[in-house]
C-alpha cells in the first residue's frame, strides 16, 4: 500500500513542478506578498494631516498648537479661519484633522476656568479616527499637566503593554502571514487537483487504477501539504531574520502543529475539489471560501469585536485556530496545554473535511 | 458580413455560453452577495465588552464603585478578582486581555491632594497593538470619569483641565462597518471582474476553441470586444448588488450621484475584467490563471488598498506601490460617495487613476494576444 502511494506522490508532484510557470507561481508570490503587506500592515497613524483654526491671540493657544505640531502623530498642513474653511479641508481630504481652539481659550485657562477645545475628524476611516482621538486625548492632556504648576494629577495610570511593549503592527501581522499565505496556497493547489483530472477525464483513468480512494486523496493531499508548509516557512524565516520579531515558544511545536494545519487546509480544498466538475467550478469554490476564512479569522480585526452568530460560524476556520496559536508562540511564549486548546479544533477540522472528501471520492467510484 | 453582424454573432456566442454553464451567473451574482455579508459582519474594529481583570486591594466602598463605573462603558466587561497572581494567570491564558490593578493606598492617597498622584496600574496583552492601544483609551476614559465624580464626593478641587471635544464628520458614531463596506465592495469587485474572465477565456485557450475563433472572420478587437461587453453588463449587475446591500442591509448612507458611481463601476470593472483577459491569456492553463488571478486581487485589494490600513501611514516607497493598486482609487471613490457626497475634488484624481488603469490592462491583453498569435 505504501509504495502505491508513494507511485502516486511522485507522479502528483512531477506534475505539479514540471512546468517552470508553476514552479515560480508557488515560491515567488509568499516572497513578495511578506515584503509587501508587512509594510503596509500599519495600525500606527503618523503624519496625520492637521489644519489649525485658531481664533485665540494669547501665548497659551500657540503653545499648544506647538504641541499638536510636535508630536509625530500630526503634521500642520494649513491654517483656516471659518467653518466653511475647515468643512472644505476635510471634505477634500487635504486635512484629516481640523483643530479649532475658540477666542477665549486663553483667557479661560489664565482664570482656572475650564477652557473648551474642539477637534473635528474625517472618520471615513473611522478606525484612524478612534487612533487620532486617542492621540489628542493624551497631547492634550500632557498639555492641560504642564499649565498646572501647583498640584499633582489625581491618579496616575502606569501602562504596561505585555508581549509587544513598543505596540509593533508588524509583530502581529507578520506572525498572522505565517498562517494566511500557507492555507490559501495549499487549498489553491488542493482545490483544483481532483477537479483538473475530471475535466481533463483522467479521474476515470485514477479510478480504475487499484488505489483505493483514501489512497487517491492522500497522494493528491502531499503536494498541498508540502507546498504550504514552504511557504509558512518562508514567511516564519523572513519575520525572524529581516522583521527581527522575537520567537518565544517551541519551534518544534509550531511546526509539528503547521503539518496539521496544512492538512486541514488541503482538507478544505480536497472537499472543494471532490464535489466540482470542472477547474472553473474548483476555483469559484476557493473564491467563496478563502475570502471569509481569512476575514473572519481575526487576522485583520479581533474575533470578540463580531457578531455572536458570525463568531460561532467562525469556529469551523482552521486560520482562526492557527493565528492563536503563532501569535501566541511568537510573543507569548503560551504554555503547551493552552496551546493544545487550539490544536484539537485543527484536528477535528483536517479529520472532518478528509472524510467528507472520501465519501465523495467513493461516491464517485461507485 | 460586415463588422456589425460579426460582433451580434459574437456577442450571442457568449450569452449562451453564460447561461449554459451557470458558473459565471454564481460568480457574477452569488459570490459577491457571500463575500459581502460574510466579510461585512467580520470585520469590525468596534470592541465591545473586552474582558478586563480588575483587582482592587483598597476598601470595599471605593471598589463597588470603580467597577461599577467601569462595567457602565459598553466597550469593557471588568471582572473583579482577588489576588494579581490569579488575574496574570487569566491574561496569560488568553481569558482576559487585560489587567487592573489598584493598590492597598489607592483610596488614601487620591483622598488627600497632597499625596497624589494615586497609582493604578493596567497590564495590557498587546499582541494585538491596535486593541491593545484602544483598550487603554477606553480604560482611562472610564476612569476619568468615575474621578470626576470621586472628587466632588471628596470635596476636592479639581486641577486645570482642558476639555477637548471630538467630532465625528460623516460617520458620527464612527462605526467601522461604515469605513469597511465600501473598501469591501472594492475587494469584492476586484475578485468577481477578474475571476469572470480568467476562468472563461483561460478555458478556452485549454481546449483550442479559442484558436478557431481567431480563425474566423472576427478580429482580435472584435472578439475581445463582444467578450468585455457580455462580462461588463454581468459585472455591473454584482456591482449594484454590493451597493444596495451596504445601503439596505449595513444601513449605510449613499450621499453621492449615480453618475459618478457609474462612472468608477464602469473604469474599475473595464480594468478588472481587463486584467482577467490578460492573465488568461499569458498563462495558458487554467491552474495557473487560477493562482495569479488569486494572488493579484484579494489580498492586495485588503492589504494595500486602504481598506483596513492607512495609506499616508505606511514607508514612501509603499505608497508610492499602491499607486498601482487600482482597488486603491475605489475604495477611495467609494468610501467618499458612500459616506460624504459628490466631492470632485476627491473623485476626479481618482478616477484618472482607475481610467489610466482601464487602459493599461486591455491594451496589454491586445499586445499579448498578438504576440501569441504570432
Amino acid at each position: 500500500m505504501l509504495h502505491r502511494i508513494f507511485a502516486l506522490l511522485a507522479k502528483e508532484l512531477a506534475a505539479l513542478l514540471s512546468d517552470r510557470k508553476v514552479r515560480s507561481v508557488l515560491v515567488v508570490p509568499p516572497l513578495v506578498q511578506v515584503a509587501l503587506f508587512a509594510y503596509a500592515a500599519t495600525y500606527d497613524v503618523t503624519n496625520v494631516p492637521l489644519a489649525i483654526w485658531n481664533d485665540d491671540a494669547g501665548a497659551q493657544s500657540a503653545a499648544l498648537v506647538r504641541a499638536f505640531a510636535g508630536s509625530p502623530a500630526f503634521l500642520p498642513v494649513e491654517g483656516i479661519q471659518s467653518p466653511g474653511q475647515a468643512a472644505i479641508a476635510i471634505d477634500t481630504m487635504r486635512a484629516t484633522a481640523v483643530l479649532h481652539i475658540p477666542e477665549r481659550f486663553s483667557a479661560d485657562l489664565l482664570a482656572r476656568r475650564t477652557p473648551h477645545v474642539q477637534l473635528l475628524l474625517d472618520a471615513r476611516r473611522s478606525n484612524t479616527a478612534l487612533l487620532i482621538e486617542a492621540y489628542s486625548a493624551t497631547i492634550v492632556a500632557d498639555f492641560a499637566q504642564t499649565m498646572n504648576t501647583t498640584s499633582n494629577i489625581p491618579i496616575s495610570l502606569t501602562v504596561r503593554d505585555w508581549f509587544n511593549p513598543t505596540l509593533e503592527s508588524q509583530w502581529f501581522i507578520l506572525p498572522g502571514l505565517v498562517a494566511v499565505l500557507s492555507i490559501i496556497m495549499s487549498m489553491l493547489i488542493s482545490a483544483l487537483s481532483l477537479a483538473r483530472e475530471r475535466e481533463l477525464g483522467t479521474f476515470d483513468q485514477l479510478l480504475v487504477t487499484p488505489l483505493r480512494p483514501l489512497e487517491i486523496l492522500a497522494g493528491k493531499a502531499v503536494p498541498g501539504v508540502i507546498i504550504g508548509l514552504i511557504d509558512a516557512n518562508i514567511v516564519i524565516a523572513a519575520a525572524l531574520l529581516w522583521f527581527q520579531i522575537p520567537f518565544r515558544g517551541s519551534m518544534i511545536v509550531l511546526q509539528a502543529i503547521l503539518i496539521l494545519y496544512m492538512i486541514a487546509g488541503v482538507g478544505i480544498g480536497l472537499v472543494i475539489s471532490s464535489i466540482t466538475h470542472t477547474q472553473q467550478q474548483a476555483m469559484l469554490g476557493v473564491f467563496v471560501i478563502a475570502a471569509p476564512i481569512v476575514v473572519l479569522s481575526g487576522f485583520l480585526a479581533p474575533v470578540e469585536n463580531m457578531p455572536p452568530v458570525i463568531e460561532v460560524l467562525g469556529r469551523i476556520d482552521p486560520i482562526r485556530w492557527m493565528l492563536i496559536i503563532v501569535r501566541g508562540l511568537f510573543l507569548e511564549n503560551t504554555p503547551l496545554p493552552v496551546v493544545l486548546q487550539s490544536t484539537w479544533p485543527l484536528a477535528l477540522i483536517a479529520t472532518a473535511t478528509f472524510a467528507m472528501a472520501g465519501v465523495a471520492v467513493r461516491r464517485a467510484v461507485t | 458580413m460586415n463588422s456589425r453582424m460579426r460582433l451580434h454573432g459574437l456577442v450571442q456566442k457568449e450569452i449562451k455560453q453564460i447561461t449554459r454553464d451557470p458558473s459565471a451567473l454564481l460568480i457574477a451574482f452569488l459570490l459577491p452577495f457571500i463575500l459581502l455579508l460574510v466579510c461585512g459582519y467580520g470585520i469590525s474594529f468596534d470592541a465591545v465588552h473586552v474582558k478586563l481583570a480588575v483587582v482592587i486591594e483598597s476598601p470595599e466602598e471605593e471598589a463597588r464603585g470603580l467597577i461599577d463605573a467601569l462595567a457602565a462603558s459598553p466597550y469593557l466587561a471588568p471582572e473583579r478578582m482577588l489576588t494579581t497572581e490569579a488575574a496574570e494567570q487569566a491574561l496569560i491564558g488568553g481569558r482576559v486581555r487585560g489587567l487592573l490593578v489598584f493598590r492597598e493606598d489607592f483610596s488614601q492617597r487620591l483622598a488627600n491632594p497632597g499625596r497624589w498622584p494615586a497609582p493604578a496600574e493596567l497590564d495590557v496583552n498587546a499582541t494585538d497593538p491596535n486593541s491593545a492601544r484602544i483598550l487603554e483609551g477606553y480604560v482611562s476614559g472610564a476612569l476619568a470619569t468615575w474621578l470626576a465624580g470621586r472628587l466632588v464626593e471628596l470635596r476636592v478641587t479639581q486641577p486645570t483641565d482642558i476639555d477637548l471635544d471630538h467630532r465625528f464628520w460623516f460617520n458620527t458614531d464612527l462605526r467601522s462597518a461604515d469605513a469597511i463596506v465600501p473598501g469591501l465592495i472594492a475587494m469584492v469587485m476586484s475578485m468577481t471582474g477578474t475571476l469572470l474572465t480568467a476562468l472563461i477565456v483561460s478555458r478556452e485557450w485549454e481546449r483550442g476553441t479559442m484558436e478557431s475563433m481567431l480563425a474566423s472572420p472576427a478580429n482580435l478587437a472584435e472578439i475581445t470586444l463582444a467578450r468585455l461587453g457580455c462580462y461588463f453588463v454581468l459585472g455591473m449587475g454584482s456591482m449594484a448588488i454590493c451597493v444596495l446591500l451596504g445601503i439596505v442591509l449595513f444601513q449605510l448612507p449613499f450621499r453621492g450621484g449615480i453618475l459618478a458611481l457609474a462612472l468608477a463601476s464602469s473604469l474599475f470593472l473595464i480594468f478588472a475584467l481587463g486584467l482577467g483577459l490578460f492573465i488568461s491569456t499569458l498563462a495558458r492553463s487554467q491552474f495557473v490563471a487560477a493562482q495569479v488571478a488569486f494572488l493579484t486581487t484579494m489580498m492586495p485589494a485588503i492589504m494595500l488598498s486602504g481598506m483596513v490600513f492607512d495609506i499616508a501611514s505606511m514607508p514612501r516607497w509603499l505608497q508610492v506601490t499602491t499607486y498601482a493598486m487600482p482597488a486603491r482609487y475605489l475604495v477611495s471613490i467609494m468610501q467618499t460617495l458612500f459616506l460624504s457626497g459628490d466631492v470632485w475634488p476627491v473623485l476626479l484624481p481618482n478616477l484618472v487613476g482607475l481610467g489610466i488603469a482601464a487602459m493599461l490592462a486591455v491594451g496589454a491583453t491586445f499586445a499579448v494576444t498578438r504576440r501569441r498569435l504570432d
